[in-house]
């Protein structure tokens, strides 16, 4: 479970069945749920789901296409799990990421001259400071005014939201786009490799898997055992001599600068341009896929997978069954819930 | 801008409309301020707030009574309260990811639940909302009248709420029980408080309040229902309760600084302010912000604040 997973994840996955097999209760009962919510409402769940699996995974372009969605999904979990093992309930990563896509596509649009070999680093780097100030606020906010962060954080996901629309309708706005809401194209040049013919899989891809790898060293560092301290318990971190404000704010900042990525990977990997709806429902896919991963980065992978195949499968449902993709909310949220009673419901008492 | 637009009309017509935009915020901040007396917190009251916001309307449109519709929004409401008590009061799990899953189930279900019940259209269902009804003589008062005094049915029903949940909190046994489970339960049991029991009844009334807030901007104010209709009101009714010190009569005052943050944007905008219209529509969420560091540092949580009661020995 979430609340105690500092202490479960200083022992890597000796077995990983026993790891898996909660997870993937919840997941199956929470498909288990909404497919009698469908029966209850009329629909066939069995058509519903038979749409999600083809949709998923159906033909090759549809699988790359899950690893596709896969992408900011791993990212963005990765983000908040920094940020959640530190105590720190950080739901901004939506606003963070729409920062970092504006970051590096202003960085793009305004130093377009510069030859590449400069330009494509700034752009990653525009797109890290862009998310780790808006998730920096929220933390220096909470380590010194003690402003709770899931407030702080929701806010400025609006505020993110109302600042996209802005730029794409005003500043930002292609002069030759006929008043679409969208900016120019960022140069050719910049676009991120594909790697596979004809599908839209990136190189943002292999960042998700070095993000990955990157998380497990981190929480093998010395940094990495301070910020779960620090989650632990405040008054031991104390205890011991560390500073928890700028730990706190720290972790924020390495959160939002790893959520910054995703905006990174989502402009110059898919969209090529600023538009406004680049991060629909990516804050809340986060959170869930980093708790149904018990946040460790492997874990998060396998459920990143998972609910990008939700999603890409969701859409192909809507399309061809006719229900709802509002029905992979639904799931998302009975899991977070199923994770928690888990303990209770397999032993009977509260852990 | 058009500075010859701004009339004593205009002023007093801003100041209702900060009432008429508080009233969700102050109805789900009350109903949290009960909930975290009791030592929880609701992190779900966004989602809550949706699935009143569905229930009244499915309620009023499909029996053409708005008052069932106030009536289904509660009980909505009671339903997601009781699902926060369960994970936070008798798992025991950790209160704020309880919340955020709720609000993310709150969210796909009252979405997916209208999408079942209505389909795809391309003029969404209405129906028509609880009528202005000015109070005789008051609202002829200068300037205070059509502040107060002429607002719908559930506007007022919010307002009296205030001193209602005042005399409960501060005046009578089940408000003292409530304040001693969030202090401190241990000597709450002692004294024979069952303190889950009183828990649960502070979730049921945040729970009713929040689908009742929910159900005002379906039934008091926009006469339609839409995904996401709340846009962080929960979340912004949780910092009302921070700022108003977890009493009622604050939650008012805070909750009316959000109205007046809300209707001076959309007035702006009627004024042809030369600020980009996506730009106002940011201010009552840095308000919100503001609001929470201002208050925070020196706020005093509740005793037990977040944290599950074991009885001695269990565990």
């Amino acid at each position: 479970m979430t609340a105690n997973a500092d202490s479960e994840n200083q022992v890597p996955w000796k077995n990983i069945w026993a790891r898996l097999y909660p997870a993937a209760f919840s997941l199956l009962l929470a498909l288990l749920i909404s497919g009698l919510l469908l029966l209850v409402s009329g629909r066939d769940p069995i058509a519903a789901y038979k749409g999600l699996l083809s949709g998923a995974f159906g033909t090759g372009n549809r699988f790359t296409e899950t690893l596709v969605k896969m992408t900011p999904f791993l990212i963005l979990a990765i983000s908040v799990s920094v940020s959640f093992r530190c105590g720190v309930w950080n739901i901004g990563a939506e606003g963070q990421l729409i920062l970092g896509a504006i970051a590096s596509t202003w960085a793009a649009l305004t130093f377009g001259a510069l030859p590449l070999g400069f330009l494509a680093p700034l752009t990653i780097i525009a797109a890290i400071i862009g998310g780790a100030i808006w998730s920096g606020i929220a933390g220096a906010l909470k380590a010194y005014f003690n402003a709770n962060e899931v407030i702080t954080t929701s806010m400025l996901n609006f505020i993110a939201v109302y600042f996209l629309a802005y730029l794409v309708n005003g500043p930002l706005m292609d002069p030759e786009g006929f008043n679409f809401p969208q900016s120019p194209l960022i140069r050719e040049s910049l676009e991120l490799p594909r790697l596979l013919q004809g599908g839209r899989l990136n190189i943002a891809f292999i960042v998700a898997l070095l993000l990955v790898a990157g998380a497990l060293f981190y929480w093998r560092s010395a940094q990495g055992f301070r910020t779960e301290i620090v989650g632990a318990s405040r008054r031991v971190a104390r205890h011991v001599g560390l500073n928890v404000k700028s730990n706190i704010i720290l972790v924020t900042v390495i959160s939002g600068g790893i959520a910054g990525i995703a905006g990174w990977g989502e402009i110059f990997g898919i969209h090529l341009r600023l538009i406004e709806a680049i991060s629909v429902g990516m804050g809340s896919l986060a959170v869930v896929v980093a708790l149904l991963g018990e946040l460790h980065p492997i874990g998060m992978a396998v459920s990143a997978f998972l609910f990008a195949a939700l999603v890409v499968g969701g859409n192909a449902m809507e399309r061809n069954a006719g229900v709802p993709f509002a029905l992979v909310d639904v799931i998302q949220g009975i899991i977070i819930l199923l994770i928690l009673a888990r303990s209770f419901i397999f032993r009977g008492r509260p852990s | 801008m058009n500075i010859d637009l701004i009339t004593v009309a205009f002023v007093t017509g801003v100041l209702a409309a900060s009432v008429r935009l508080a009233t969700p915020i102050l109805l789900t901040a009350v109903g949290e301020v009960f909930t975290e007396r009791a030592g929880i917190l609701n992190l779900g009251l966004e989602g809550t707030m949706l699935m009143g916001a569905l229930g009244g309307f499915l309620g009023a449109y499909w029996t053409g009574n708005l008052w069932i519709g106030v009536l289904a929004a509660m009980v909505t409401g009671v339903i997601f309260g009781l699902l926060m008590g369960f994970i936070s009061i008798t798992v025991k799990a950790n209160q704020v990811v309880a919340g955020l899953g709720i609000t993310i189930l709150g969210s796909g279900l009252s979405t997916l639940m209208f999408r079942l019940a209505f389909g795809l259209r391309s003029t969404p269902p209405t129906l028509d909302i609880f009528p202005t009804v000015p109070i005789p003589l008051l609202s002829d008062l200068p300037g205070l009248g059509p502040v107060l005094f002429e607002h719908n049915a559930l506007v007022y029903l919010a307002l009296i709420l205030v001193p209602i949940a005042a005399l409960l909190l501060y005046r009578t046994h089940f408000g003292l029980a409530i304040r001693a489970v969030g202090e401190s339960p241990d000597a709450a049991d002692t004294r024979g408080v069952n303190v889950s029991l009183t828990r649960y009844l502070s979730v049921i009334i945040g729970g009713a309040l929040a689908g009742l807030g929910g159900g005002y901007l379906v039934l008091g104010s926009l006469g339609l229902f839409w995904t996401q209709m709340t846009a962080g009101r929960g979340f912004i009714a949780i910092a009302v309760v921070v700022f108003s010190k977890w009493d009622p009569v604050r939650a008012l005052l805070g909750a009316l600084v959000f109205g007046f943050a809300s209707a001076l944007q959309i007035s702006l905008q009627t004024l042809r302010v030369p600020i980009a219209s996506e730009l106002l529509l940011m201010l009552p969420y840095i308000v919100t912000i503001l609001v929470l560091i201002s208050v925070s540092r020196r706020a005093e949580f509740p005793g037990a604040f977040v944290v599950p009661y074991y009885r001695g020995g269990e565990k």
